[in-house]
């Protein structure tokens, strides 16, 4: 059976926030690239993926949305596999980690590169990513369906479990990738490519997830991977902030999960991401001991939330979040809020489960 | 005049060889090359930024269009130098420092090269000393900034305060564009101008040209 499916099997678990802003929270200068920090700065990007473990997170990602090898320049083999170790150290067996990459930033029909390049790019990572021992491979915010099909192809090479995300934020109803790629046409792209679950990522907005995730759904049978946008970015004088809060986000789950996401969540440029997977609490025997606590979801959530009154607990705890989110400031104000996010979705499952 | 509706409409499909054939055949039928880039190539792309507007285009169908112009211009860009046809205006493009992003900026760029500016194209990750250089040596009288990422595009303001610091400022017109951009940011930073799209980036070039 499919390793996806398996985990996939009992509730929605919950992924990790932010990495980019965060990180320039933690000083990385803007215009630089994030992934060069696995190897200069290893403990500020384990700091701060195990502050999402801390906050709930149950699957992390990794540090390499950029490194491959027509993106980003360097070791990129060294970056890889750092990413991959420090995740795993902030895991610390709490977590599931998911490889990240994202797409070239060319494009393979504008003949800027060729699809040899970019299956060659794509296969380097999804290699390095490997044999540092990610759980899965996470091939993200893509809007090309041939480039995404290069990634796909590369990553299954691996033998790892495969998700492939789409960013759908072009057209009248924002439901079209900037290549003009509809829902239907991707899905049924990727699940003949052999992709083990397609998702949406990025985009406009949490408010528009829902109806992206329905149509995934109902174009293919593999799980759907969802992590919206958690709002456009707002300026505020020249500081980047972003309109929703977490308790805003949060407020969507229900309507996520009734929409048939496996893993709804959120993201906002690189900025915050945030994925809840349904049951990722009771894996297959053979990884949950290896890397999870064996937890049963009902615990997980009563330690949270006392069940005799979810809703107003949820209300306040959510408040709360808001207001944290508020009183942050600098680029990417709500970003640096993220680990809030987290929270919020733990207690928005935990109240509606 | 049927080779050059046959230029139009090649250009809005996309069509690069007849783009090309069309463009021959209406220099070899006696037409003048910038009537041809004036009358035909500029409305036709002028087309592809209206589909593009109303979201009948997507990224695809526009690089289509661009190269199917260029394929064009490779032809009559010689013409128009020897015969001193001067360009809408002169822009100097790129991404700015730290952003590789470019698929934008090259949309733009081709958009603004079919609305016939001279476009000096600096690529990607292009930092603020260089936007100078080239605004400075290639008399440029527009400069149109890039970013793509929250994280990088405060080197929009950097690069404008760099303008400001070269004295330079008042010798050019900015623009500014990408995902992350709203109009609000063009005005905090001091930028002159921002478009949402590649289809309307040609528009606002004119305007502020002719200011």
């Amino acid at each position: 059976m499919n390793p996806l499916r398996e985990w996939l099997a009992g509730g929605l678990p919950i992924a990790d926030g932010a990495w980019g802003t965060e990180l320039q929270a933690r000083g990385l200068e803007p215009g630089a690239a994030p992934d060069i920090w696995n190897l200069t700065h290893p403990d500020r990007v384990e700091a701060m993926a195990r502050a999402y473990v801390e906050a709930g997170s149950q699957v992390t990602l990794t540090n390499t949305f950029r490194a491959n090898a027509i993106a980003m320049k360097g070791d990129l083999d060294a970056v890889n596999r750092a990413s991959v170790e420090i995740s795993q150290r902030a895991a610390a067996g709490r977590a599931l980690v998911f490889a990240s990459i994202g797409p070239t930033g060319k494009l393979p029909m504008a003949g800027e590169i060729t699809a040899e390049q970019a299956h060659a790019a794509f296969d380097a990572q999804a290699a390095s990513l490997a044999a540092a021992g990610a759980d899965a491979l996470l091939v993200e915010t893509m809007s090309d369906i041939e480039e995404a099909r290069l990634a796909v192809a590369a990553a299954k090479n691996t033998g790892l479990p495969v998700i492939v995300s789409f960013a759908f934020d072009s057209g009248k109803n924002k439901d079209r990738t900037m290549m003009g790629a509809t829902p239907e046409a991707v899905a049924a792209a990727m699940v003949e490519s052999g992709a083990d679950a397609v998702g949406a990522n990025c985009g406009v907005g949490v408010e528009y997830a829902a109806a992206i995730c329905r149509r995934l759904r109902a174009s293919c049978g593999v799980p759907i991977w969802i992590k919206p946008n958690a709002g456009l970015p707002a300026i505020e004088g020249t500081a980047v902030r972003y309109g929703a809060t977490a308790a805003f986000f949060a407020s969507h789950y229900s309507a996520l999960r009734d929409a048939g996401a496996s893993f709804p969540g959120g993201i906002s440029h690189g900025t915050l991401r945030v994925a809840l997977w349904r049951r990722l609490l009771s894996l297959p025997r053979r990884l949950s001991s290896r890397r999870m606590d064996r937890e049963p979801l009902q615990q997980h959530c009563s330690a949270r939330v006392p069940r005799r009154q979810p809703k107003r607990l949820r209300h306040e705890q959510l408040a709360q979040c808001r207001l944290k989110g508020d009183e942050k400031s600098g680029p990417g104000g709500c970003c640096g809020s993220a680990p809030d996010f987290i929270r919020a979705l733990v207690n928005a499952r935990c109240a509606a489960s | 005049m049927h080779d050059l509706e046959k230029l139009k409409e090649a250009l809005i499909v996309g069509d690069w060889k007849t783009a090309s054939a069309a463009t021959q055949a209406a220099l070899a039928g006696g037409v003048a090359p910038l009537t041809i880039v004036t009358g035909h190539l500029m409305p036709a792309m002028d087309e592809v930024g209206r589909r593009f507007e109303c979201e009948e285009y997507f990224v695809p169908e526009m690089l289509l269009s661009a190269r199917a112009m260029k394929a064009s211009m490779e032809i009559l860009r010689p013409l128009l130098t020897s015969s001193g046809a001067q360009p809408v205006g002169r822009v100097v493009i790129g991404t700015v420092k730290g952003d590789l992003h470019d698929i934008g900026k090259n949309l733009v760029a081709a958009m603004l090269e079919g609305g016939g500016f001279e476009v000096i194209d600096l690529g990607a990750d292009v930092a603020p000393e260089r936007f100078i250089e080239a605004a400075a040596t290639r008399h440029a009288d527009l400069v149109a900034l890039s970013a793509l990422l929250t994280v990088t595009m405060g080197w929009m303001k950097t690069t404008i305060d760099a303008f400001q610091a070269a004295g330079l400022r008042e010798k050019v017109k900015i623009m500014v564009g990408g995902a992350p951009v709203t109009q609000q940011y063009a005005d905090a930073i001091g930028a002159d101008g921002f478009t949402d799209s590649a289809g309307s980036a040609v528009a606002l070039a004119r305007k502020l040209v002719a200011a």
